[in-house]
């Protein structure tokens, strides 16, 4: 088990070395950072100077090594936009991005769980076939059209929920977060609908057809034979067996939901990461945009790292894979 | 008596009411994004200096019509006897918001901090030699020669403490090359009509009225400054109530808003103007089936590509009316513009095919317009708009479109055959316009001369403009300039941009020529 960890934890690193690796390898297509910062009155000579200092003019390889000696010592230099160190700006916005990222994970799981035994239960009734079609909807619309939808529906025609941002937060140590207030709670509806739709959808689908699958084994043919209620057989056994995929796609979506927020959070101007990846991108802000994917890197890491130990928890068959020395 | 009564009643009661409006008036104010640091000299930038100018004051400033106003200097003028020294008489009982008092020393500090190594200022400071403070409120600056036009160039350079500065290290702009961030990025100390109360980068920054301001009691008395990067979610805010202001405007909603109760539109021109910038010089172009010749560095095709324009349709179908269509890269406001030059002829596709034949190329020929799409309003609309204009002439134009990042190394580098650029003259003057994009590229001129337009004489000229004091002589050297400039075609302007501030009903803000609007400038009805 140990060995395991450990085996893995090698790997993330390779994983998180190789990301940063390609990510150099691409600024050098993104833009030029220089022209953004100088503005129009500079000369020649003071863009040459200033990529000079910045170390631009450097074959990507020697800025990739500088980036990883200093990422080593914890350093990950200043945001040519804000002027602010990296590491300070992303921990700042990383509270806003796990609470939605948690929120709408809470969102898609109860929903979908909850929605795909229905229409795994009542195959043939009108709402499955309602569930279903609208699902189909939700995963075709984009997400901005999704939340551009919304913000009009609920803030501008109803005027019930704000249109923007995260309101009210307050600081817990470091940690500043908006589930305190009654603004914040609100704030916090729409993007995070917006953001679980996709994933709401999956599971649900997921959960039906595993629920179907299950449904039709001997097992449960057994239990009926044998007169168990049909609660006990529905919940007690057959949600069970259905629960470990749903598990692991959870899990991995969680990481995709918290890396992939970008474009709910530039709609709804939801202050976390990825809306500061969104605003780097734009003028080339290499050492946040170097950064940010280091750590959307390290998220997929450590999850995947997770949703592993916990199948080998969970499945004795591969606990008895791995002792064979397979 | 009794009508004197009734009018002083009135009056009180106005009063009052005035009083009322006055009091404890929140503006809550959206725009596209932050301002990039509070370091006032760090950041050469519209949205930084729109911020800025809030909370630090400027020697001079600029009125909503681009004259020079005094703020900080109530009087400048060229030194008797020395053309080469401008002095400044500064404003007595300022005081900046810690209490301190503004004086010469101040503006020796900020300007010399402004024209360091590492602010992106120092270029509008390139002539200064020296700056002396003569006594508390007279500073004079030694430029390396005549600078009639020196001025101009100051109305974003803003006055920091000196004190305040020396007491955390602040004597040099921030070298973030060098990873290092400085106290002057979150914290501001200035004389401004407003005082930072608090800012978090990129959700939200909330300034409160100076109580010891110089000037009069602003209407607004509290600014939420709130970046919204989508422009729909922008627009939304304001139509939800969550915003009152609304600065970035798309130009396909301003119809919407206006006719939206509760909510009206300022329109006002922009000192920015758009054009196409050509490829110059014999080579071949990278971009076209012209192996042997650019087809671009003749006059004449230069001459039919304009007939092929219709800027009108542009403004009408592109713009939807938000536009002003020129003749002359150059916008109203700036000293050299003239009605005249403004004029443009109208598209005459007959002729423009007569002269591409006549050129050499009866059959068209292709090239590649490279265009941003996120800088300008419309940009890659305007550009597609080209695309099928020229088409008509059998002129085959593949459209490269790339965010502003990609675009201007394009420009910057020489690499592009035909490009799409816009230009603001912050000078008001077109030696700006001269410098930069008309003179020869060297070192220090003609940075965004992307096509490598080369006329000696005009280089001459141009920097000549630098140091000429006879004003009337300046001026007719400009007016020869812009004859030579437009007769070759230099540059294919297409039009003004025109700035749309929208808000809730009940308010006014006038737009401000640089999209620099003062919360100073609101007025509530």
């Amino acid at each position: 088990m140990l060995a395991f960890v450990v085996r893995r934890l090698l790997q993330s690193v390779i994983v998180m070395l190789v990301v940063a690796f390609i990510a150099f390898l691409v600024f050098r297509y993104v833009g030029d950072p220089v022209t953004s910062m100088l503005g129009q009155d500079s000369t020649i000579a003071d863009h040459e100077e200033l990529r000079e200092r910045l170390g631009l003019n450097q074959p990507f390889y020697i800025q990739f090594y500088h980036f990883v000696t200093n990422a080593l010592q914890g350093q990950f230099g200043i945001s040519y936009r804000l002027q602010q160190p990296v590491a300070k700006l992303i921990m700042e916005r990383l509270p806003a991005t796990i609470e939605l990222a948690l929120a709408s994970a809470t969102i898609a799981l109860v929903g979908g769980v909850v929605m795909g035994i229905y229409t795994a239960l009542r195959p043939r009734a009108f709402t499955s076939g309602v569930i279903m079609t609208a699902s189909l909807i939700g995963v075709s619309l984009p997400t901005f059209l999704i939340g551009i939808g919304l913000i009009y529906v609920f803030a501008v025609e109803l005027k019930v929920l704000p249109s923007f941002g995260r309101g009210t937060v307050t600081d817990i140590g470091w940690w500043r977060t908006g589930l305190l207030t009654e603004s914040g709670l609100r704030s916090l509806i729409l993007p995070a609908i917006t953001l679980s739709l996709f994933q709401l959808t999956l599971i649900m689908r997921l959960v039906r057809a595993e629920m179907l699958e299950v449904l039709r084994t001997d097992y449960i043919r057994f239990a009926r034979a044998r007169g168990l209620s049909t609660r006990a057989i529905n919940f007690g056994h057959a949600l069970r067996n259905t629960m470990v995929p749903v598990i692991t796609i959870t899990g991995l979506q969680l990481g995709s939901v918290i890396a992939f927020a970008i474009i709910t959070e530039t709609v709804f101007q939801w202050p976390g990461v990825g809306s500061l990846f969104v605003n780097s991108v734009q003028v080339v802000d290499v050492p946040v945009m170097a950064a940010y994917l280091v750590f959307v890197a390290l998220v997929f890491v450590v999850i995947n790292l997770f949703v592993d130990i916990l199948y080998f928890i969970v499945d004795p068959r591969l606990r008895d894979g791995v002792r064979s020395g397979k | 008596m009794q009508k004197s009564l009734a009018g002083l009643t009135a009056a009180l009661i106005a009063s009052t009411m005035l009083v009322g409006a006055a009091n404890a008036e929140t503006i809550r104010w959206a725009r596209a994004s932050d301002a990039l640091t509070l370091d006032p000299h760090s950041q050469n930038q519209g949205v930084t200096h729109t911020f800025a100018h809030h909370i630090y004051e400027t020697l001079l400033d600029r009125d909503s019509d681009g004259n020079l106003q005094p703020r900080l200097a109530t009087e400048w003028f060229v030194k008797d006897g020395d053309p080469t020294v401008w002095v400044f008489k500064l404003r007595e009982g300022v005081k900046f918001h810690n209490g301190a008092d503004f004086t010469a020393e101040d503006v020796v500090f900020s300007f010399n901090r402004a024209r360091s190594d590492g602010s992106n200022l120092k270029q509008l400071h390139a002539e200064v030699a020296e700056v002396t403070a003569i006594d508390d409120h007279t500073v004079e600056i030694q430029m390396i020669g005549p600078s009639p036009l020196y001025p101009n160039n100051i109305t974003n350079t803003f006055v920091m403490d000196k004190d305040w500065s020396e007491e955390h290290s602040l004597q040099n702009v921030q070298d973030f090359a060098a990873g290092e961030s400085n106290y002057a990025v979150l914290n501001t100390n200035g004389t401004g009509p407003y005082v930072l109360k608090s800012r978090e980068v990129d959700v939200q920054s909330v300034l409160t009225a100076f109580e010891g301001h110089w000037a009069d009691a602003p209407a607004v008395t509290e600014i939420v400054y709130l970046p919204i990067t989508d422009a729909a979610t922008r627009i939304a805010a304001l139509l939800s109530g969550d915003v009152d202001l609304v600065q970035d405007v798309p130009v396909q909603d301003i119809e919407r808003l206006r006719n939206s109760a509760g909510f009206k539109i300022e329109t006002g021109p922009e000192n920015r103007f758009i054009y196409f910038g050509y490829r110059f010089g014999e080579e071949p172009l990278k971009s076209s089936n012209i192996t042997d010749s650019n087809p671009i560095n003749n006059t004449l095709v230069r001459e039919a590509i304009e007939l092929a324009l219709d800027r009108d349709a542009i403004k009408q179908v592109v713009m939807r009316g938000n536009s002003i269509p020129t003749g002359i890269p150059n916008p109203p406001f700036v000293n050299g513009w003239t009605a005249e030059l403004d004029a443009y002829p109208k598209p005459d596709l007959e002729k423009a095919k007569a002269l591409l034949a006549e050129a050499g190329y009866p059959d068209g020929f292709s090239i590649t317009l490279d265009t941003p799409n996120n800088r300008y309003v419309n940009d890659e609309a305007i550009s597609t708009a080209l695309v099928g204009m020229l088409g008509q002439i059998g002129i085959k134009v593949t459209l490269a479109s790339r965010p502003v990042a990609e675009h201007s190394p394009l420009v910057i580098n020489n690499q592009s055959d035909f490009y799409l650029l816009g230009w603001g003259v912050p000078t008001f003057d077109s030696a700006y316009v001269f410098n930069d994009l008309v003179h020869t590229k060297t070192d220090k001129h003609g940075t965004y001369n992307g096509g490598l337009y080369s006329n000696p004489e005009l280089d001459e000229k141009i920097i000549a403009l630098g140091t000429e004091t006879d004003l009337d002589a300046r001026n007719a050297s400009i007016a020869e300039i812009w004859a030579v400039v437009k007769a070759d075609r230099v540059l294919l302007p297409i039009h003004n941009q025109v700035l749309s501030y929208a808000m809730r009903e009940g308010m006014t803000l006038p737009v401000h020529p640089e999209d620099q609007p003062r919360m100073t400038t609101v007025t509530f009805q």
